[in-house]
């Protein structure tokens, strides 16, 4: 299982950081979309991998860390808002500049 | 349990909500005032926690009363408390500034300046990493929503760059933060120097790797060398009283280092020990070189403003690199100085531009000003005290900074460095200064503008300056005494992990 999540979070941030070094806006916000996603997963498997084991104390022979849990909820909320924050940002962005480009303005040929 | 110790975070977490909440109801002086009496109530809190913190040993509140390491603590230490009153008069007089109208140009700008307070805050008072996370995201997000206010399409652009580089910084952050976590099992400061300073072999490389991460967000925030380009355009493009409260922002991510790097991978930190130093020191001088090239090299008056703001963070992450008890404690001296002096110049440059119809900050001959005594002398005071000429607080700091390298190669690049920087800033200024009031045109516009209450939170920014100076003594020695606070880990930790959460 380690070797399926180790390839997935690579293959997750990989795609996220070419997408970031996109020159559009949608992209750069899936690319961000993307990392946040890979590094949700990363703090998860902070606390261990194992399946079946509840987070509590006393119920079985071992028990998983409730900790990472915790920090990635809070990491899922603060990344959701901050995505639709940088979303509202760039459609602004192309209303006020008239082009999707990161920079607001077209590379001059 | 000391409840003071939370009171900074709570009252612009309160009023915020209230200004947010109250936003439709309340007039907008309603909204002024309750922002403000926020804001002026910061003030004598933050002197009452300097003082206990200079009298007593460091505080720590442990919030829901879980104990540390398990539960998260608030610490507060001289140099917390200090920087909690830099904040609250750098804060004041920029709302004061901002209460003249510009507060007017977009929505809820005083509830995101208190949100935004609550964020500094808590950054300076928490003791835990992940804590430090939350606060930076609060902080930031005001920050966004605070750099777009007014609008137009140069702070969009300028502010989609800033939102992309934080999002991934904090994606970093957090990268670093799942490292710690996986093989310390803590993320409490003061537990987490423990388990550095133990790592084996095994475990220190990734700590190691960990560590840098950090450096490398904080530099984000701080500005360091190759993560400052976000900077000027930011500052550049912020309405003025914004601009103001910015300067603290980049020493937030100093503050973050001295923190992280004296603390968790400090003199004690067995197999790590001083991981950041050798990284900080030719980092910083480059940041201040290419600050310098950049403030010569500026067409407006508020991005030179914003490559001064890099040039006193190269000068700043010097000192922290050099780690000696006398560098550490000029360091801090030239922190108070370079946030207040740098706020109060921007918002003088602002009040220079409303002056100047369409030409604005441009660096270029304008219309006659209305005030051209007035604004030409508090530029020329200003400038004297940014770049760091006597009889101003700039020169003090550098002089306690340069007295503190030892002799050497050391020294030889540091005294070379921040003389020719100063010099080059020297220039710039003057460039601008005269360009802005000596090719001046004959006629004054009529849409030229002069406020009192502007020129009162400007003057009163750039007058703490002086006052550094005449106070030099006991800021000096309390300084000292932060230093050594601050370098005192075992205290930190025997206090925090075993006798803290009364």
């Amino acid at each position: 299982m380690e070797a399926l999540f180790a390839l997935t979070l690579g293959i997750l941030t990989a795609s996220g950081v070419y997408l970031l070094l996109r020159a559009r806006t949608f992209p750069v916000v899936m690319g961000l979309t993307l990392i946040s996603y890979a590094v949700n997963l990363f703090l998860l498997a902070m606390g261990r991998l194992s399946t079946g084991i509840p987070a509590i104390i006393g119920q079985s022979q071992s028990y998983t860390d409730p900790l990472p849990q915790a920090l990635v909820l809070t990491a899922i909320v603060i990344g959701f808002a901050m995505t639709a924050f940088v979303v509202v940002l760039a459609l602004r962005s192309v209303g006020e500049t008239k082009t999707d480009h990161v920079d607001g303005q077209e590379r001059r040929p | 349990m000391n409840h003071a110790l939370i009171l900074p975070i709570l009252l612009p977490m309160f009023s915020g909500c209230l200004l947010l909440l109250g936003g439709r109801l309340l007039a907008i002086n309603g909204q002024r005032t309750l922002s403000l009496l926020a804001t002026l109530a910061l003030l004598p809190l933050a002197g009452v926690l300097v003082a206990q913190a200079a009298t007593g040993p460091l505080q720590v509140y442990a919030l829901g009363n879980w104990v540390a390491p398990f539960g998260i603590v608030l610490v507060l230490d001289r140099l917390s408390a200090l920087l909690l009153l830099v904040t609250a008069l750098l804060a004041l007089f920029a709302l004061l500034y901002a209460v003249r109208g510009d507060d007017q140009r977009g929505a809820s700008f005083h509830a995101l300046f208190q949100f935004q307070l609550m964020g500094i805050n808590g950054a300076f008072l928490t003791g835990d990493l992940f804590n430090l996370f939350v606060f930076f995201e609060i902080l930031l997000i005001a920050s966004y929503a605070l750099l777009a206010h007014g609008g137009g399409a140069e702070r969009v652009r300028a502010g989609l760059h800033y939102v992309v580089l934080n999002l991934v910084g904090s994606s970093l952050f957090l990268i670093a933060l799942g490292l710690l976590y996986g093989i310390a099992g803590t993320l409490n400061m003061a537990d987490l120097a423990r388990a550095v300073a133990e790592a084996g072999p095994q475990q220190a490389p990734l700590l190691g790797a960990a560590g840098l991460l950090l450096l490398v967000v904080f530099g984000l925030k701080a500005a360091m060398l190759p993560l400052y380009f976000w900077l000027p355009r930011a500052y550049a493009s912020a309405c003025a009283p914004v601009a103001a409260l910015f300067a603290i922002m980049t020493k937030v991510g100093v503050y973050a280092i001295l923190r992280v790097f004296i603390l968790i991978y400090g003199e004690r930190a067995g197999l790590l020990t001083q991981l950041a130093q050798e990284w900080l020191w030719p980092l910083a001088l480059l940041t201040l070189v290419l600050g310098v090239l950049g403030a010569l090299a500026a067409c407006s008056l508020s991005r030179l403003l914003a490559y001064l703001v890099v040039v006193s963070v190269g000068t700043l992450l010097a000192g922290v690199a050099l780690d000696t008890p006398q560098a550490l404690s000029a360091t801090l001296y030239y922190l108070l100085h370079s946030t207040w002096i740098a706020g109060g110049m921007f918002l003088l440059s602002d009040m220079i531009a409303r002056q100047r119809g369409g030409k604005g900050v441009r660096l270029e001959a304008g219309p006659a000003l209305l005030q051209p005594q007035l604004l030409g002398g508090l530029f020329f005071l200003g400038a004297i005290g940014i770049v760091g000429l006597p009889p101003f607080s700039g020169f003090l700091g550098k002089l306690m900074l340069l007295r503190a390298v030892p002799p050497g190669m050391d020294g030889a690049w540091l005294w070379a460095l921040v003389l020719l920087g100063s010099l080059g800033s020297l220039v710039a200024l003057s460039r601008a200064g005269s360009v802005l009031f000596w090719r001046a045109g004959r006629i004054t516009l009529g849409s030229a503008e002069r406020d009192g209450g502007r020129l009162f939170a400007a003057v009163g920014l750039l007058a703490l300056s002086p006052l550094l100076v005449l106070f030099a003594q006991p800021v000096t020695g309390y300084l000292d005494a932060t230093v050594l606070q601050l370098k005192d880990v075992e205290d930190y930790q025997t206090l925090i992990l075993h006798g803290g959460g009364q």
